[in-house]
């Protein structure tokens, strides 16, 4: 048993691996209860699907991803606020046009990116499932330098997010700038997709964002626990993914959002057994 | 600029999606004063509240809180039911703490003071006991008291109430007046938006009138007369008896879709 659970890490592979997993199952979800309490479910698939443009870009121009999916993550993450906002169309449609169309225009330079720089071009199928035990030393090493900024944000902007989710009208009453606060959650989201990319992969790091953040939201009673639970649910989701992945030869993304959703599936069956009795 | 305390609404028009929805709007609310905003739904009640707290632009005209535009810290606003995102899993306690957001800024958090303030407001409106409570575990009229806490905690002189009585038993409603009037009594402006005052209004120190543009402004029993309610409710939609009984004023005002 005990080979079972170690036995992996004495390849340097799985320690990387093993960190950067942690580091998405604990900051995915703590991003994500601020997204789900505010029903920004969507936005953050669209920009996660988003984020394949300047992916491909590094990509095409056989960078390291990071250089551009850091910066062109915020900005995609910023122009999406903007236009759900000023655009004039229903939010879902806006973000849903943008969603498309980036991701349709990542995909077309990714396979130019094959034929122009053969050597440096990115599996399509790592990108969108997540290959968490490929990653690198620089992987890990941006990873915690981003899980350092997205933490200090998180510590700086709790409070503001909390009322402007809670009461948007009432937080501006009170000088709270709230668009400010909006696209600094925005940032924020960016930050932690890019970080999700490597082990969930586009088309799941929304699973990591959500599932565990939604399972919490079952059980804990306060917005803090909310928060501190599902980190907890996606480490844990994240550490037996990687298990799965390592031992069943699965594609990480996949095992990861399995063991999320199953998780989640206890956490309703919990909450159908306890509900929260309410007064009206 | 008047300098004078209180609310001073001087020839406001606030236009949304290039509909005027107020139109050369002029008050004045002196401090110690509970004033009743009634209106129609669609009249301009929650438009007037918005253009007072800054937080819709203004066409033309001047707003202004005991004597300047600048509105840090003097005003809390307690919004509509629909505005709350009642799925969001706080306190009554998280609420009531929000109202001292503004004093914290980015890097200072709640410390003792704080907690006290907010322990004493929440004593204040009878909830210290549901501080657990979700806010979703609440009763419409206890919600109401939860945000008058908050803008206790805030320390705002100046509190505004959008459809504070909108889900509200008339028992629960009676339970809100005394706690605004107790503000009103420490010299705060208290103005409460709602569409229908039924027999509360003579509780109130004075009653704007509402339909996009003041159609009138007074004590209850100057303010309302039969061609107000008409101008607010319309010829087929108002049933109203306004009749004096022992000093008191007895209004009731009944809306019918037809």
């Amino acid at each position: 048993m005990i080979d079972f659970i170690i036995g992996p890490f004495q390849y340097s592979f799985m320690l990387r691996a093993l960190i950067v997993s942690a580091l998405v199952g604990l900051l995915l979800p703590m991003v994500g209860a601020y997204i789900i309490t505010r029903g920004r479910a969507f936005m953050s698939d669209a920009l996660a699907h988003s984020i394949v443009v300047p992916v491909a870009v590094a990509s095409l121009l056989g960078f390291t991803s990071y250089v551009t999916a850091v910066p062109g993550g915020i900005a995609i993450a910023l122009l999406m606020g903007y236009l759900s906002r000023h655009t004039g169309i229903s939010d879902d449609t806006s973000i849903g046009v943008v969603f498309a169309g980036m991701f349709a225009i990542g995909l077309i330079i990714l396979s130019i990116s094959v034929d122009v720089n053969p050597e440096r071009a990115i599996n399509i199928e790592d990108l969108l499932l997540g290959q968490v035990l490929g990653v690198t030393r620089t992987d890990v090493l941006v990873s915690l330098v981003l899980t350092v900024a997205v933490a200090a944000g998180i510590f700086l902007f709790h409070r503001h997010l909390v009322f402007t989710t809670f009461d948007p009208l009432g937080a501006r009453v009170v000088g709270i700038k709230t668009t400010v606060v909006e696209y600094v959650l925005l940032a924020l989201l960016a930050l932690v997709i890019v970080i999700g990319l490597s082990a969930a992969g586009i088309v799941l790091v929304m699973a990591m964002l959500v599932i565990p953040s939604a399972a919490a939201y079952l059980l804990a009673r306060r917005f803090t626990g909310v928060i501190l639970i599902g980190a907890a649910i996606g480490v844990v989701s994240a550490v037996a993914g990687l298990y799965l992945s390592f031992y069943a030869n699965w594609p990480s993304g996949p095992a990861m959002a399995c063991v999320a959703a199953a998780i989640f599936g206890v956490a309703t069956l919990h909450k159908r057994a306890f509900p929260v009795k309410s007064v009206e | 600029m008047n300098n004078e305390p209180g609310v001073t609404v001087t020839d406001l028009t606030v236009e949304r999606d290039g509909f005027r929805a107020l139109v050369n709007v002029n008050f004045h609310i002196g401090p110690g004063n509970l004033v009743g905003v009634l209106g129609p739904n669609g009249a301009g009640k929650s438009t007037l509240f918005g253009a007072i707290a800054g937080v819709l632009p203004i066409a033309r005209g001047t707003v202004e809180l005991h004597g300047t535009k600048d509105r840090a810290g003097a005003l809390a606003y307690v919004p509509q039911r629909d505005s709350i995102n009642l799925r969001f899993p706080a306190t009554v306690y998280d609420v009531v703490m929000m109202g001292r957001y503004c004093h914290l800024g980015l890097f200072r958090f709640a410390g003792r003071k704080d907690r006290e303030i907010v322990r004493t407001c929440l004593e204040r409106v009878g909830l210290w006991e549901r501080r657990d409570a979700l806010i979703e575990e609440n009763s419409g009229g206890q919600r109401q008291r939860v945000f008058i806490a908050r803008a206790l905690a805030q320390d705002a002189r100046i509190v505004l109430l959008d459809e504070a009585f909108s889900g509200v038993d008339v028992g629960a409603q009676e339970g809100i007046i005394e706690v605004l009037q107790s503000l009103r009594d420490e010299g705060r402006v208290v103005m409460l938006a709602t569409h229908d005052l039924t027999n509360l209004a003579q509780r109130f120190d004075q009653i704007i009138c509402i339909n996009r543009h003041i159609c009138a402004y007074g004590p209850p029993e100057e303010a309302f007369n039969p061609e107000v309610l008409e101008e607010l409710y319309g010829s087929h939609g108002l049933v109203m008896a306004h009749s004096h009984m022992g000093g008191e004023t007895h209004i009731e005002t009944h809306m019918h879709n037809d």
